[in-house]
């Protein structure tokens, strides 16, 4: 009775593992392969010139995203200024002043946010900025960190989350106030998450695209200022790759390639502080 | 030999005559609508220490938390009755907790000390978190000072700027004793500060709430009875009631407790019969 009832619990058993493995297997073969094309391809086009120079015309040769990695830089540091604060408070109130109710609700919101597609931000950014100041770096900056927000927001308040209640009421027992616990004992505590989420938020916003397209508009020029349009990394590697031009195909390659640096740098970064953090 | 007699006999006249420092009256305390203790009335001694016994789930420890308004903290959770202090209900309105609790300090059952601070500032933590400045000697003089009184500072002080973390089990509970002193309170709640140590731990710790009777008053939880024959001037026996609510049983010197005890759920307590 056991033996028989064993032989097809056995198949069963290996056939899902076989199916879990399969599926494992798939997720890592198309990093790899999206990876090892980028890299291969863009490894051949990239070039000291292409970090340093200025973009040329369709039809010439050489020329480089200077100016495309200066507007991402500046943006990058735009959305975080705006996001950084605005995440970080709202983690810590998800986690430490909210009561269940209204933190459910706040969390909801910042998930749904999280969850909206980027060029849906973008056209938000379009309607409410744009239309009335134009295109502008510091339109895009606040797209972008509309993106960012529910990011910082979310792995604050996990990371806060994780700081033992033993001691906050360490601190509160010790007579000192709620808000002063929160920054001298709870936010230190976190730090290595908050840092963390600050900066997959980082990689995220670096690659965005489209809220870009409604917002920093490109500008083959070196930055004019946070009033005028701004151009970016992933802008430029979208004109490039769809124009006809093989010089510029080649130097979307080669700007895709170090987008995806830039990010797996980030996340290889993160990795390492968090495990140092728990350490 | 005469400076024992004269101890004892001070304890004694303490326990009779001197006002108490602080006066339970009919508190009850609640977990939103559960009631985890009900109508507990109680003067606690000053420079004594008062243990407060009882088995698991008694709310010895709920008992002890809202004499220094820790218990309001939970989700939900409430205080019924007076607690009065230095002449003043700790609950009347417009009294802040915070302010009631640097005058009654707590120390938990697990060492808790903040992983993120060196040694020293563990110690110092409640009051260069309450002020917006201070004085790096005069820290450094009660780091030490306070160390001295948790019978720490031998072991620690060339350990200073290492992470409070860093510590044996024993050495961090004796830590939170010396950073709960710093903010120089009156009253310190130890919540079976024991529980999570090993038996020579246990010991130092106990030596240590002896002393520390010459200046401070002390509530102890604790569910070991021979630690609080050991070293409770006072002792106080709870037990949960039909509707799960705690209730005191019985209070009083801890030799007649232990010895002489009036009610019989005590009596069956002590003697080993249940809990």
């Amino acid at each position: 009775m056991a033996g028989r009832a064993l032989l097809p619990r056995k198949i069963i058993n290996y056939f899902m593992l076989g199916v879990c493995a399969l599926g494992a297997g798939i997720a890592i073969i198309v990093v790899c392969l999206m990876l090892g094309y980028i890299l291969a391809k863009g490894l051949s086009f990239i070039s000291l010139d292409f970090i340093i120079s200025e973009s040329v015309p369709a039809g010439y040769e050489g020329g480089g995203m200077r100016n495309e990695i200066i507007g991402t830089l500046i943006l990058v540091v735009l959305g975080s200024l705006i996001a950084v604060p605005l995440g970080m408070l709202t983690g810590i109130f998800l986690s430490e002043f909210g009561s269940p109710k209204v933190a459910a609700t706040v969390r909801f919101a910042a998930d749904v946010l999280a969850g909206v597609p980027s060029i849906v931000v973008g056209v938000f950014a379009y309607i409410v900025i744009v239309s009335q100041y134009g295109y502008s770096a510091f339109s895009a900056g606040a797209a972008l960190s509309i993106i960012m927000i529910p990011v910082v927001a979310r792995t604050t308040e996990e990371s806060m989350r994780l700081v033992p209640g033993s001691l906050r009421e360490a601190a509160l027992a010790l007579g000192i106030t709620r808000w002063r616990s929160v920054i001298f004992v709870a936010i230190p505590g976190a730090l290595t998450g908050i840092v963390s989420g600050i900066m997959l938020g980082v990689a995220r916003i670096a690659g965005e695209t489209a809220p870009l397209l409604f917002t920093a508009l490109g500008n083959n020029f070196s930055f004019e200022g946070l009033a005028r349009p701004i151009s970016a990394l992933p802008l430029q590697i979208y004109n490039y790759a769809l124009s006809s031009d093989k010089n510029w195909q080649e130097q979307a390659w080669a700007g895709a390639f170090l987008l995806v640096m830039i990010v797996l740098l980030i996340s290889l970064a993160v990795r390492w502080m968090s495990r140092k953090g728990r350490a | 030999m005469d400076t024992i007699i004269n101890a004892e006999i001070n304890s004694t006249m303490l326990l009779d005559d001197s006002m108490p420092i602080l006066q339970v009256e009919n508190v009850s305390a609640y977990y939103g609508a559960f009631r985890a203790v009900k109508d507990v009335n109680m003067n606690i001694p000053a420079k004594a220490v008062t243990a407060i016994i009882g088995p698991s789930g008694c709310g010895k420890s709920t008992l002890l938390r809202c004499f220094n308004r820790m218990h309001e903290v939970a989700h939900a959770a409430r205080v019924e009755g007076k607690i009065m202090f230095d002449g003043n209900n700790i609950y009347s309105i417009g009294t802040d907790p915070v302010r009631i609790r640097c005058h009654i300090g707590m120390v938990f059952q697990k060492p808790n000390p903040f992983p993120t601070m060196s040694v020293l500032d563990n110690v110092v933590a409640g009051r260069r978190l309450s002020s917006l400045w201070t004085k790096r000697s005069e820290m450094e003089e009660l780091a030490e000072k306070c160390l001295r009184q948790a019978a720490l500072w031998d072991e620690v002080k060339d350990k200073l700027k290492q992470s409070g973390a860093s510590l044996s089990g024993g050495q961090q509970q004796r830590l939170c004793i010396a950073r709960a002193l710093a903010v120089q309170p009156e009253i310190i709640l130890m919540d079976e500060p024991c529980s999570a140590l090993d038996p020579i731990a246990t010991i130092k710790i106990e030596d240590l709430m002896r002393t520390l009777t010459e200046e401070y008053t002390i509530v102890v939880v604790t569910h070991n009875m021979q630690q609080a024959g050991r070293v409770s001037d006072m002792t106080a026996f709870m037990l949960m009631s039909d509707d799960r609510a705690g209730e005191l049983i019985e209070y009083g010197t801890t030799q007649q407790v232990f010895t002489n005890p009036r009610d019989k759920r005590t009596e069956d307590y002590i003697t080993g019969r249940f809990g």
